[in-house]
């Protein structure tokens, strides 16, 4: 059990069954006054906000959540199955619940699942992928049209915006987090 | 704290101490660790060998005050369990001084001439934007006497949904204060918050002519409570019935306290008509050296240690 007083930034609590992160914390106490938890919370599944003014003397119960390492398979349809690197389970997710992480994934990538009990509520990619690029324009040396970047596809199907000289058949670096080029790789 | 803030903070303590000599009073300091704290139903003690180290220095101040001093000043460091925030600390600096024969009046003017002359004293900090007036989240604060002065029912009839009968009834008064009051107060000029329920002020005097309310009040800057003064209560038995009421609400929410400070309680016989204040000196200092938090105004902070 966490008390009013473990609040704080980052911190994740349970509330009414449902694992919630708080993202914004203000302890406040007017003199001679009782201590007051000002609080932002989002559920970790919903992504609903909820404000809230705790006191002293309220307890949250600890989420039950866990990190596992699994590892990408295959899809079908709607179903994106992965399995556990360690126990060899299997569980997959939806199109929804991956949401903009479709722009990166590829066969055999190991990503991070966090489980709230037996239930996968959320996936970290690596921070850094490097993906082929399938579909690009050719790069027309002494190009002097002023611009310096063109559209490719890579192999996942996410268009994305590169340097001219990126080329059909480059491995590219992507940064995760914002979706943006990084630099060219040598395999 | 860098080595140029602590330069700036050393001129500010100074200046304080400056401040309380010339108006004729003088520095103690007194115990720290105590056998009996007053009973508080809303600050948690830190224990210490079976005692406690002290919340504020009240009890010593005022066990001095029952020997014959008149104006006494203590620059101290406090402790309360728990309170940690942008504008708390668990350990901090506080301001306490006491001037005998004087209501919680007379001390309110004090203030305005103590944050005036401590601004002259101490030109050039960032948070003060020229002799008459401070700078605090982008706005100027200017502090020409009188400052503003609301009661604590006014203040809800203003800001709040409820009356103060209401809120105490509903145990919302202090979730109101903080969240729909305090944010308006001491923009203008610092504002003076006075005469709270009696049952909010156990250490203070009822009011004459209204004894639903204690002499006690809050000074306010920028949103943010600097100070809290008030007539003291010197009437022993009076203070064994409210110190008895604050151990059952401390009882209540899972705090309890020892015992009374009988030691305490006899000496409050020998006071006379006195005005007491605590001030939170890093709070001050925040506004003054132009700090977002009171853990940048303070020398070190425990998550230094």
């Amino acid at each position: 059990m966490y008390s009013a007083s473990d609040l704080r930034k980052g911190l994740k609590v349970q509330i009414d069954g449902e694992p919630y992160i708080v993202i914004d914390f203000e302890f406040s106490k007017p003199g001679k006054g009782q201590a007051l938890y000002r609080t932002k919370m989002r559920s970790m599944i919903s992504g609903n906000q909820l404000v809230n003014t705790y006191r002293s003397n309220d307890k949250f119960e600890k989420p039950d959540l866990e990190e596992r390492t699994m590892q990408f398979l295959y899809s079908q349809d709607d179903e994106y199955h992965f399995m556990d690197t360690s126990s060899y389970e299997q569980i997959f997710l939806t199109r929804d619940q991956l949401g903009h992480n479709l722009n990166y994934l590829i066969d055999n990538m190991e990503v991070q699942v966090l489980f709230f009990g037996d239930r996968a509520i959320d996936v970290s990619l690596p921070t850094f992928v490097n993906l082929e690029v399938t579909v690009a324009d050719p790069w027309v040396k002494g190009d002097t049209s002023g611009t310096d970047t063109k559209p490719v596809t890579v192999e996942t199907g996410y268009v994305l915006q590169v340097p001219p000289f990126v080329e059909v058949g480059d491995r590219i670096q992507i940064d995760t987090r914002s979706g943006d080029y990084i630099t060219r790789v040598k395999d | 704290m860098s080595a140029s803030r602590l330069q700036e903070r050393s001129r500010l303590l100074q200046a304080v101490r400056s401040f309380f000599f010339s108006q004729g009073y003088i520095e103690v300091d007194t115990p720290i660790r105590l056998p009996i704290p007053l009973p508080e139903a809303h600050i948690k003690p830190f224990f210490s060998e079976g005692w406690f180290l002290h919340s504020s220095p009240e009890q010593c101040m005022k066990r001095l005050l029952a020997r014959g001093c008149t104006q006494l000043f203590q620059i101290c460091h406090c402790f309360r369990k728990e309170e940690v925030g942008r504008y708390h600390q668990t350990e901090f600096t506080m301001l306490e001084w006491y001037c005998a024969g004087w209501s919680y009046r007379e001390l309110m003017e004090e203030c305005e001439e103590f944050l005036r002359q401590l601004v002259r004293a101490v030109p050039g900090l960032p948070g003060i934007k020229d002799a008459h007036s401070l700078q605090w989240q982008g706005r100027t604060i200017p502090l020409a006497p009188p400052w503003q002065r609301i009661t604590v029912a006014e203040a809800f009839h203003a800001y709040a949904d409820m009356t103060v009968a209401q809120a105490l009834a509903t145990d919302m008064f202090d979730e109101v204060l903080v969240t729909r009051i305090e944010p308006h107060l001491g923009w203008d000029t610092p504002v003076f918050l006075y005469d709270y329920p009696v049952e909010l002020g156990s250490l203070a005097r009822r009011k004459q002519g209204n004894d639903s309310v204690a002499e006690r009040f809050e000074l306010y800057i920028g949103g943010i409570e600097i100070a809290n003064g008030f007539s003291e209560l010197i009437d022993p038995e009076e203070q064994r019935r409210r110190f008895a009421a604050e151990m059952n609400k401390a009882q209540e929410l899972g705090n309890p306290y020892p015992e009374l400070p009988e030691k305490f309680l006899a000496d409050l016989a020998n006071i006379g008509d006195t005005a007491g204040i605590a001030l939170g000196l890093d709070r001050l200092f925040m506004f003054l050296l132009g700090c977002a938090s009171v853990a940048e105004a303070m020398s070190m902070i425990f998550e230094e240690l």
